[in-house]
């Protein structure tokens, strides 16, 4: 009998039905004795789980009423599903679990494969596109194979280093790369097709990644025009760009679109652009249709799928600027018509590719 | 989270068990859901049951202190369908390794789980108040679950007084914890 007085006070206290003299002298037992005070905390658990309970079951009704509704106003369908097309992937349940296991296992291991032969990337966000070709650093050897060389009038650059690519920007033997492509170098070579020469850094610039070279090789034969151009204003999302490149020695032709206005956490010297490309794509002209330069190939975001970045080519126009106040021998003129518009893609490649060289820095 | 202030308005009516919430909420996402569970070897019924399972858990959701949904009505009760959907083909041993894939999915396995937690328990209280029999069982749901008020309880069952009806009231209620903590015992 006792423990209903106490029931119906717990729940009284709980349901706040007490006038305050008796919540004051509730919580006074609740404190003295612990048995009342783990009623309490056990009758409101139970409590909360009997209305839980019932708002359930009540939700549960609600969403039988609901649904025999909807179906009645043809607001929901009950559509049963094709008998053939159920037989079907009965049948061949086991064959389509065991295939499945099979592509499963096929794909792991290609992907484990894959990421065992994958070389590890560098923590830095952006993987600036040099290639290491060799890892041999320089050595005597090779400063003596240079002096050698020298002498002899024509040779081969011994193969290592780092490798990118420049283009030509004026006739006259100045070629435009990325400045991280040079960077720390003590000597610079260009390559085409078979010639090779030796280049000077006339100026680099970090931020917005360019660097121009000059050719100081007695052999270089100026160019009298270039096909191509400098575009001077912006360009457009989704134009479509091409690049020609050295990823590898032999040049490699690819196109893409631009993709944003803007680069690398809104670099705005820089464009964003879609294109497959690889280490030693940098420095490589991005061409528009027209055949105009509009920007220098920079970097890709490691953390990101197909997202490349370009200098804009206003930057070339900026640190060509400062070249020419550093030292006013400089006179470089840069082309702003292209000859290359209208033509299509096979004929602009074959002009232009004369004026693409391969970059190596030691 | 929700940008969509239409399905905020939704779920808040969901959490207060609002008909018209339910079945807009029905309405929009019924057939898809259907779609996906014939789709994958599943029944009408099967469709029914686990859309309803499906909306109860949003509920659950919905009702508690810190709600927060960070996804749209739709890839939530659909995230749900197919979790409930993948267990019950596994345990019916019927799951062949393929099930395919319509729409993005939310992870919701800590939400399901404390929603079987939940599941069993109501379930316990359900035995609990079957075992108690009559009239404590409508007593107790007349003045708990649909909250009327002891006087009009007293009438109905025929109590000379609501005096008399809550004396009752509290005699079944303690039967009905006995039976309930024993079990709730039983299971740990």
């Amino acid at each position: 009998m006792e423990e209903l007085q106490l029931l119906e006070a717990v729940e009284r206290y709980l349901s706040g039905e007490m006038t305050p003299e008796e919540v004051r002298n509730f919580e006074q037992l609740r404190k003295s004795d612990p048995s009342v005070d783990q009623m309490v905390v056990q009758h409101s658990m139970f409590l909360h789980q009997l209305t839980g309970f019932g708002e359930n079951r009540s939700l549960k009704h609600n969403l039988h009423n609901i649904h025999q509704q909807l179906l009645q106003n043809g607001d929901i369908k009950e559509v049963q599903p094709k008998a053939k097309v159920v037989s079907f992937l009965k049948k061949y349940r086991k064959v389509l679990a065991a295939a499945a296991c099979i592509a499963g296992v096929i794909a792991l291991s290609i992907s484990g494969l894959v990421a065992y032969l994958t070389p590890k990337r560098t923590i830095s966000e952006i993987e600036q596109l040099k290639r290491e070709l060799y890892s041999v650093k320089v050595s005597q050897k090779q400063t003596q194979n240079e002096i050698n060389s020298f002498k002899n009038g024509s040779f081969r650059p011994p193969a290592s280093g780092f490798g990118g690519t420049g283009f030509l920007i004026d006739g006259k033997g100045y070629i435009v790369t990325s400045a991280h492509v040079v960077a720390k170098s003590d000597s610079v070579y260009v390559l085409s097709k078979d010639n090779y020469y030796k280049a000077a850094i006339v100026i680099a610039d970090e931020n917005t990644d360019i660097a121009i070279l000059k050719i100081i090789d007695g052999r270089f034969q100026p160019y009298k025009n270039l096909p191509y151009a400098i575009h001077k204003g912006s360009s457009d999302l989704g134009e479509s760009i091409f690049t020609l490149g050295f990823p590898r020695t032999e040049m490699v032709y690819n196109q893409g679109y631009l993709s944003a206005k803007t680069g690398y956490k809104g670099d705005s010297s820089a464009y964003q652009i879609t294109i497959s490309v690889n280490p030693g794509n940098s420095g490589g002209p991005i061409f528009n249709e027209a055949g105009e330069v509009i920007g220098v190939l920079s970097g890709k975001q490691t953390t990101a799928e197909g997202v490349v970045f370009s200098s804009r080519a206003k930057n070339i126009t900026k640190i060509l600027e400062e070249a020419k106040k550093a030292d006013s021998s400089n006179n470089i003129k840069l082309n702003y018509v292209s000859s290359l518009k209208k033509m299509d893609r096979k004929q602009q490649v074959k002009k232009i590719e004369d004026c693409i060289f391969n970059v190596l820095s030691y | 989270m929700i940008t969509d202030s239409n399905e905020k308005l939704l779920l808040e009516g969901l959490a207060k068990d609002d008909k018209t919430a339910i079945e807009t909420i029905y309405k929009q996402n019924y057939n898809t859901i259907q779609a996906f569970v014939l789709n994958n070897n599943g029944s009408v019924d099967d469709a029914r049951d686990l859309f309803q399972e499906a909306i109860i858990v949003l509920y659950e959701k919905a009702k508690r202190d810190d709600f927060e949904l960070s996804c749209q009505i739709k890839t939530y009760l659909y995230s749900v369908t197919r979790r409930l959907w993948l267990k019950k083909l596994q345990s019916q041993q019927r799951f062949s390794g393929e099930i395919s894939h319509v729409a993005e999915v939310v992870p919701v396995e800590d939400e399901l789980e404390r929603h079987n937690q939940k599941a069993q328990e109501f379930e316990m209280m359900e035995k609990a108040l079957n075992g108690l029999g009559e009239p404590c069982k409508s007593l107790l749901e007349a003045y708990y679950l649909q909250k009327r008020n002891m006087e009009e309880i007293a009438g109905n069952f025929g109590y000379t007084n609501a005096n008399n009806a809550k004396n009752q009231k509290y005699k079944c209620l303690m039967r009905l914890k006995k039976i309930f903590f024993a079990q709730y015992k039983n299971e740990d």
